[in-house]
């Protein structure tokens, strides 16, 4: 048996796929989304000077780092409507299970790079900030946050591509994304290499298309003069 | 003699068990030029910040144009801090200029002396950006108004930096050691600018090393040691005829 081009190629344009990774994108996209804004509440709270709320975050993340991402999804689909009535409804898809499982995890990951991110600020900052009439508020949004971004868009953006793979972790609780959807292709024609190959690339496609985006957002936020493209350039690859 | 933009009295603040000031007395009236020199550690720029509302007097009283700030309320003598969110309003009509500059990295030139016109003093950002041209022209930096501070020398950026507090049209400006961070080639472009704002009338207290600048431009010099303000004159008398020992010893090792 040989690899079949045409039945790859069929696969990788049918609808299906297109709306298995479309699927897995918008799933990456919310959840570490969801992510990046628990995180930043949990990286706030770890670094309030009350003992006991630091220590809440301090065991959010203990926790959900050391629990394996597919145990958490297993739970949050099979086990969690078992006890809590009013997730037996009808809105409680495959998707929004995934969706909560994703982000609760990756939060704790999150909360972890933002709090370092948050450390980096030299603390003149924020004393600058607030010596020119800032409120607290006005000093994070304005003066903090824009440096935290910085510092913490490199380690994000790998977040993020491993978010982009973890939501084939989804297919065991039966949400049709991308793996889903060879897996169901695969049980039609008996033919692994072929659906296994066109998911594969479309992996390599989102994850190509958000490195792409990643590169010009670092480059926004270099913080110098304009310089030419190709200039600009050779100055991120160093 | 009308009320002092600043009044403080008392002061005290202690980190753990070090007690850094020891009840301090000191006013800044209006259009006055003072400098306060003295050992380092001997809590010159603890006094600054107090006076700034950045930290918060474990004893005493700040008032400002006869205003009491910083504090709620005095029981028996120790202070309760006011909430973060009235501290923001009572810091405004006074302006700080750091040692390490604090640019934000962020922004321009012309941004970092937008900002807070923009967020605090909720300026147009039209006026807001003519206000910061016509200072950044004032302290000699027109043309360097798209540069960000890492494009820029030490000396500009303190320039920028004083630009940034200028702007807000405060009551007294603080200068916390303005020339220790720059390279010596540096300082005299800083002092100029600081020298031009004195002249204009600016109500001014600086925290320096530059006993010569002190001399020169301020009223009334201030010396620190072991969070006392051991003497306070005119320059002539402070430096032909001091009182103190300590003040002499300080005196001929820097000079």
């Amino acid at each position: 048996m040989s690899f079949d081009f045409n039945l790859f190629l069929s696969a990788l344009f049918s609808s299906e796929f297109a709306a298995g990774a479309g699927i897995s994108l918008v799933l990456a996209i919310l959840a570490q989304l969801l992510a990046v804004l628990l995180g930043f509440l949990l990286a706030l709270v770890r670094m309030s000077s009350h003992p006991v709320v630091r220590s809440l975050s301090g065991a959010y993340v203990w926790f959900f780092r050391a629990i394996p991402t597919l145990i958490i999804l297993l739970v949050i689909w099979n086990a969690l409507p078992q006890v809590i009535t009013p997730l037996r409804g009808e809105w409680f898809t495959p998707f929004i299970a995934a969706l909560i499982g994703l982000s609760l995890t990756e939060a704790a990951y999150m909360a972890e790079i933002l709090r370092s991110a948050l450390n980096s600020v030299d603390s003149g900052q924020a004393l600058a900030g607030r010596a020119l009439g800032m409120t607290p508020a006005q000093v994070m949004l304005k003066v903090t946050l824009p440096q935290v971004i910085r510092v913490a868009l490199p380690p994000t953006g790998n977040e993020f591509i491993g978010m982009v793979k973890f939501t084939s972790l989804a297919s065991v609780i039966s949400l049709t994304e991308l793996l889903a959807t060879a897996e169901a292709r695969i049980a039609q024609t008996f033919r692994y290499a072929e659906m296994y190959s066109a998911a594969v690339i479309y992996y390599l496609i989102i994850v190509s298309i958000l490195m792409f985006v990643q590169r010009n957002v670092e480059i926004k936020y270099r913080w110098s003069r304009k310089l030419p493209a190709r200039a600009a350039r050779i100055k991120v690859a160093q | 003699m009308q009320l002092p933009v600043i009044s403080a009295r008392g002061i005290i603040k202690r980190y753990g068990h070090d007690e850094v000031l020891r009840g301090v007395d000191y006013d800044i009236h209006q259009g006055q030029v003072k400098a306060i020199i003295g050992p380092s550690g001997s809590g010159k720029s603890t006094l600054l910040r107090l006076l700034a509302l950045l930290e918060h007097a474990d004893g005493g009283s700040i008032h400002l144009d006869g205003d009491l700030v910083g504090a709620r309320a005095h029981q028996n003598g120790s202070s309760r801090p006011a909430p973060e969110r009235i501290l923001s309003r009572q810091r405004r009509p006074v302006g700080m200029v750091f040692q390490k500059f604090n640019l934000f990295p962020h922004l321009t030139a012309l941004e970092n002396v937008m900002l807070a016109q923009v967020v605090v003093t909720k300026r147009h950002k039209k006026e807001a950006e003519e206000r910061a041209m016509e200072t950044l022209a004032r302290v000699g930096l027109q043309n360097h108004g798209s540069h960000y501070p890492s494009e820029l020398s030490g000396g500009q950026q303190q320039r920028v930096a004083i630009a940034r507090a200028v702007v807000q049209q405060p009551r007294a400006l603080l200068f916390d050691e303005p020339t220790s961070a720059l390279d010596p080639e540096l300082v005299s472009e800083v002092l100029r600018v600081m020298e031009s704002l004195a002249a204009e009338g600016m109500t001014m207290v600086i925290v320096t090393h530059e006993i010569a600048f002190a001399r020169k431009v301020a009223d009334e010099i201030a010396f620190f040691d072991a969070g006392l303000i051991l003497e306070q004159s005119a320059p002539l008398s402070l430096f032909e005829n001091p009182q103190h020992e300590r003040t002499r010893q300080f005196l001929t090792h820097v000079s």
